[in-house]
């Protein structure tokens, strides 16, 4: 009996121990690309909407495609993007409502410094790739249908490049993050294409360098959308729109513009054409 | 070399300067694997130990299982826990996603198989040992049950740290049905994969050792108990 004791006693305990720490109420969930999360943006931001508003938010950091994913499965209240095309299919199929500018940044392609391509002095993206293409210089892709991932594959399609017969070869499909894609690309020698927030904010270069930027291809457009409540009844909808405005609005986008790593601007806030739209209305 | 050696350095520092952030993701760790341990070992030494001594229809193919189940990957227990816990799955209405329990049952369901199979052949060998015994005692089958677990107590204690190594140590799970959620569901291992993502090699590498550490600072206090209770019980 005294072992049955102590075992009741013990779950007892573990149990009292769960529901002590237990949840805060007031938070939504968010899912978000590693590139907001890891250049350290959101943890910029969220503390700032807390304040006002008394709301956290919690961030589950994936690529594009699980985002949508888990705002499609209602595990999610809403999400922060950056793939327009999957975004506005994503509304259409009425999975999400209220889509929204928030800002943007750009894209860059990084590889070694020796720069084997020669694409430091290209004039645009599609030139940089076909002479990767046709060096067969090693390239590493994120290969995890990401919104990087999904721009890098418009790109090669762009460029005339049939892609996909090349992976194992030089064109190497990593199925990482970003970080972790230019972990690789570090230790290959390999280009890549990386969002600049997370090339800033990536501590491991060694003979990596920056190449190419500067390219209107290259230009990358986050959105906000809310996950459609009619599907979902159970989505704190109130408590997300507050967030989905707040950064829209003109505070938020002022602290998007504050914020900087090594004293360069990340991101660029451009949601003033949604008000000018709804001001419309 | 050099890495490893910095990596120390700061593991050193973090530990010294007791990092708030260091403190929660650990105790998070811990209350994890600590709560799925104490769940799968109540599942699965009387499991394994049924399994052992009684004998039913299809106990072979259900031993066969439970082995091969001691090596289930854990993200495919994350994503199976994610498709029934997601808000779209059949248990959605209970709101458990990205929550430490849904990492808890993630876990439990990881461990359980390999604290029951280990169990099982413990007792197996110990029923070789003192079958003839207690049934000359008059033993029912349940009875025997209950001292074969006693009695092989020491021996089941290595299942359970079997278990809680692997709870501790796995990330794919807990990452799917948790989230990765920084202050809510962000534990060592989830946090060791974040640093390594962002290239912050020496911090990932020194949670790493943070976490061998506080693995073996477990594993001797409950061997130096288990020692003390061996000596004050013989």
């Amino acid at each position: 009996m005294n072992r049955i004791s102590t075992i009741v006693i013990a779950v007892l305990i573990c149990m009292s121990f769960n529901s002590a720490c237990a949840n805060e109420q007031d938070f939504i969930t968010l899912s978000s690309t590693t590139s907001t999360d890891n250049s350290g943006l959101l943890d910029y931001l969220i503390p700032k909407f807390k304040e006002k508003t008394g709301i956290n938010v919690r961030v589950v950091a994936v690529g594009t495609g699980r985002a949508l994913l888990l705002g499609e499965r209602g595990d999610v209240d809403l999400l922060l993007v950056h793939h327009k095309t999957s975004e506005t299919k994503f509304v259409e199929n009425g999975f999400g409502i209220e889509r929204r500018n928030v800002m943007y940044n750009d894209y860059v392609i990084v590889g070694p410094k020796q720069d084997p391509a020669n694409i430091k002095n290209v004039k645009n993206t599609i030139e940089a790739l076909k002479l990767i293409y046709d060096q067969a210089t090693p390239f590493v892709s994120r290969g995890d249908d990401s919104g990087t991932h999904k721009k890098e594959l418009e790109l090669w399609s762009q460029a005339g490049v049939d892609i996909q017969q090349y992976s194992g070869t030089w064109y190497r499909e990593a199925g990482a993050s970003m970080g972790a894609t230019l972990n690789i690309a570090n230790e290959m020698s390999a280009y890549t294409l990386t969002d600049r927030g997370t090339w800033l904010s990536f501590k491991n270069r060694d003979d990596l360098i920056l190449l190419f930027e500067n390219d209107p291809p290259l230009f990358n457009q986050y959105g906000v959308i809310l996950v459609n409540p009619e599907r979902h009844p159970h989505i704190k909808y109130n408590e997300a729109k507050l967030f989905s405005n707040w950064l829209t609005s003109s505070e938020g986008q002022q602290a998007i513009a504050e914020f900087s790593l090594q004293g360069q601007q990340l991101f660029f806030p451009n949601s003033g054409q949604n008000i000018a739209a709804s001001e419309a209305k | 070399m050099n890495d490893i050696s910095q990596a120390f350095a700061k593991a050193i520092q973090l530990i010294t300067q007791l990092d708030a952030n260091l403190l929660e993701i650990v105790s998070l760790s811990m209350r994890v694997s600590l709560t799925s341990v104490l769940i799968a070992s109540l599942i699965g030494l009387p499991l394994g130990a049924a399994l052992a001594l009684y004998k039913f229809p299809g106990r072979g193919f259900f031993v066969v299982l439970l082995n091969a189940f001691m090596g289930l990957p854990p993200v495919v227990v994350g994503l199976i826990v994610y498709l029934m816990l997601s808000r779209s799955g059949p248990l959605g209405v209970l709101g458990l996603l990205f929550t430490p329990t849904a990492m808890i049952i993630a876990q439990t369901c990881l461990i359980t198989p390999i604290i029951a199979a280990l169990a099982r052949q413990t007792i197996m060998d110990a029923n070789v040992e003192y079958h003839e015994q207690l049934r000359a005692l008059g033993a029912k089958s349940f009875r025997i049950m209950k001292t074969l677990l006693w009695e092989t107590k020491y021996s089941l204690l290595t299942s359970v740290f079997a278990g809680f190594g692997r709870a501790t140590a796995e990330v794919g799970a807990v990452l799917i049905v948790g989230g990765n959620i920084n202050h809510a569901t962000r534990v060592m291992t989830t946090a060791i994969a974040l640093e390594t993502r962002k290239g912050d090699i020496e911090l990932a590498l020194a949670l790493g050792i943070i976490l061998i550490v506080i693995s073996l600072i477990l594993t001797t206090i409950v061997m130096n108990i288990r020692d003390a209770a061996y000596k004050y019980y013989n």
